[in-house]
């Protein structure tokens, strides 16, 4: 995914700990993510969720299969 | 298999107790009538297998969020034997009203008012045995964080289950009628409102825009910083000038003349020694307010988060993190909090790493020192540059321990960080903030600074023979004693002694400087530019923010860590860093000529 692209949530493949706090937040199969943008430097990424916004760092977002 | 489904408000525990109850045996599992996921766990009671089911958190059954629409499908399709519900104590009278709805249902249920301890320090008690009378259900006390009362719990939950359920039916007819409800809201909705569906820019998404923006995030983060510096010395100084000034004022018209019936070596003890150490001190608190009126406005913005994603690349080649970051700053307020702000990461090593930087963040104690002195020794138009200089000492001190210690604590700790709207905080807050964060300030301050000036008049006035801070006194042996270690850093005996009462508390440096000197204020401050030259001071200034903060902190490193080690591994870490970065600066600066 680019910076402005949208996706849905196709599946999410971590433990448990982490899932529930996805979970929490609102990360859920079938909804939509948009990409706002990375960091520099290859740090986090920031994402929207219905009107949620969350930091996530690439190592746990590529846990996160998406479908555009 | 029988099932138990764990229900609840948010923040109750709830998660941490189902943790404790089920162990790691969880796992992950889709049910009937709902599309998202929820947390089960498998466990013996008695001698049969039961299954949990950990629930979202609620507030009110007949809601309508996402949450509580999932809960009442789940139970509807999925009608439990037991409902194990869980209220936090401190809450209790809010609390209730979802267990009152909860037992409309006539499931099997068991009570546990969870946060017992937490409900006990405020004086809350709650007699469990007529609770469990009034509403004829089992009621427990309980701590999910401490792992008390578990044990008559689970074998009430045992005893429960072997009750035959009959509610099935009744719970499916009392939930239908909210799904009613739920169909005849989507028809409305359908029908009626449109909602984008992308939102349309709001000034939060413009604002990060610019403010996270890939080149100039970063540079307009540590312009904001500068300027958050320059205000408060602009400002502040000022302030502080004229409460210095009152404060001199109100000793030669009044303190003066109540004390003069005294004898002389008492009237000395209290107008040198306490008074003037307190006054160097009171003038700080202008300044102090101002710096936490501007920290709780940069927090309460929303911008601290922002900071995290700005900063994270760099913070995890550390070894840390956006959240460490973020306590890194704190510790510019107070290192105190910031150490148990840390408590927030599970990850036992990247804690411990947070904690071993968070001491070299530049505390406001350390920042009286520091005004005072650059304010003494440089131009006003040098002064913010040096101060600013020093800042950037503190990251680097911060940065460098980091590096060498990060293969010791390795970090596998994910990082996922909600990022707010931006909200302008209400000037109510501010103040409110500002004055919150001066009063701990004071109470915290007050009983080691005259505590400690006391202390230090005392060690420069004994013997009485002696003339006073004189090389005679104790103090002035203490200081040549220690003068072959600081001699090298260009630091005096004097300044020597203020480092050690600065071990106490960093809040009596510069009063200990003016009972030392027995001057105050100004005059203090034209002693210390006769005595010492800029990289003197500059190379003491280095020693001060690197060394130790103080023993609040260092108590704080022992109980959050709850390792003496570590504590010592800390102490014993800044004290040395302390000594090589000032003597590097100060060799170096020489040998250039300066």
């Amino acid at each position: 995914m680019k910076p402005g692209d949208s996706a849905t949530i196709v599946s999410i493949h971590t433990d448990e700990a982490l899932h529930q706090r996805l979970l929490a937040m609102g990360f859920r199969t079938g909804k939509k993510i948009e990409l706002i943008r990375k960091a520099w430097f290859s740090g986090p990424l920031q994402v929207r969720i219905g009107t949620t916004e969350i930091l996530l760092r690439k190592a746990e977002a590529e846990k996160i299969r998406v479908q555009k | 298999m029988k099932k138990i489904a764990l229900l609840g408000m948010p923040n109750t525990g709830k998660s941490t107790l189902f943790n404790r109850i089920t162990g790691s045996s969880s796992r992950v599992g889709n049910w009937p009538g709902i599309t998202v996921e929820l947390l089960s766990g498998k466990i013996l009671l008695g001698s049969e297998m039961v299954e949990i089911v950990d629930l979202p958190g609620i507030y009110d059954m007949h809601g309508f969020s996402e949450d509580e629409q999932v809960v009442r499908h789940f139970l509807h399709d999925n009608v439990p034997d037991l409902a194990l519900v869980v209220l936090n104590a401190t809450q209790i009278e809010r609390q209730l009203s979802l267990l009152l709805q909860l037992r409309q249902f006539n499931l099997n249920m068991v009570v546990l008012l969870n946060m017992a301890d937490e409900a006990r320090k405020l004086g809350i008690s709650i007699d469990t045995a007529k609770m469990s009378a009034a509403l004829d259900m089992p009621i427990f006390l309980l701590s999910a964080k401490y792992g008390t009362g578990y044990t008559e719990a689970l074998q009430s939950i045992t005893q429960a289950l072997r009750k035959p359920s009959t509610a099935t039916e009744n719970v499916r007819q009392l939930l239908e009628q909210d799904e009613n409800i739920e169909r005849e809201m989507s028809r409305v909705l359908h029908d009626t409102v449109q909602i984008p569906a992308r939102l349309p820019d709001n000034l939060t998404t413009r604002l990060d825009r610019i403010m996270l923006h890939p080149w100039l995030g970063l540079p307009i983060f540590f312009g904001i910083m500068y300027l958050l510096f320059q205000a408060i010395f602009l400002f502040g100084q000022p302030l502080q000038g004229g409460v210095n000034e009152l404060l001199g004022w109100l000793r030669e018209t009044a303190v003066a003349p109540m004390l003069s019936s005294l004898p002389h070596a008492i009237q000395g003890f209290l107008l040198d020694g306490i008074y003037n150490g307190i006054a160097t001190v009171a003038a700080f608190v202008p300044l102090i307010v101002l710096f936490f009126l501007f920290m709780a406005i940069v927090e309460d913005t929303g911008y601290l988060s922002r900071a995290a994603f700005l900063m994270d690349a760099l913070m995890a080649r550390m070894g840390l993190d956006g959240r460490s970051f973020v306590m890194l700053l704190m510790g510019f307020g107070c290192n105190v909090p910031a150490l148990m702000g840390t408590r927030v990461m599970r990850s036992r090593s990247l804690r411990l790493l947070s904690m071993l930087v968070i001491p070299f963040s530049l505390c406001s104690a350390r920042l009286q020192v520091f005004v005072f002195i650059t304010a003494a020794l440089f131009t006003p138009k040098a002064a913010p540059l040096v101060l600013f200089s020093l800042y950037l000492f503190s990251f680097a001190a911060a940065i460098l321990t980091a590096l060498l210690f990060k293969r010791n604590y390795p970090n596998t700790e994910p990082f996922v960080l909600e990022l707010p709207p931006y909200r302008f905080p209400t000037l109510r807050q501010m103040v409110m903030r500002g004055w919150l964060e001066v009063f701990q300030f004071l109470h915290r301050a007050s009983k080691f600074i005259i505590a400690g000036v006391a202390l230090v008049w005392l060690l420069t006035n004994l013997s009485p023979s002696a003339t006073p801070a004189s090389p005679d006194t104790i103090a002035g042996m203490l200081g040549s004693w220690l003068h072959p270690i600081f001699s090298p850093l260009g630091i005096t005996p004097e300044l020597t002694l203020a480092l050690i009462f600065g071990f106490v508390a960093k809040e009596i440096v510069i009063g200990s400087l003016a009972v030392i000197y027995g001057l105050s204020g100004q005059a203090l401050s034209g002693t210390l530019a006769l005595h010492l030259d800029w990289v003197q001071a500059y190379s003491f200034m280095l020693f001060t923010l690197i060394y130790t903060p103080c023993l609040s902190t260092i108590a704080t490193l022992r109980n959050e860590s709850n390792s003496n080690k570590f504590m010592w591994l800390s102490l014993i870490w800044s004290l040395a860093l302390a000594w090589l970065l000032s003597f590097a600066f100060y060799q170096a600066a020489r040998a250039l000529g300066y």
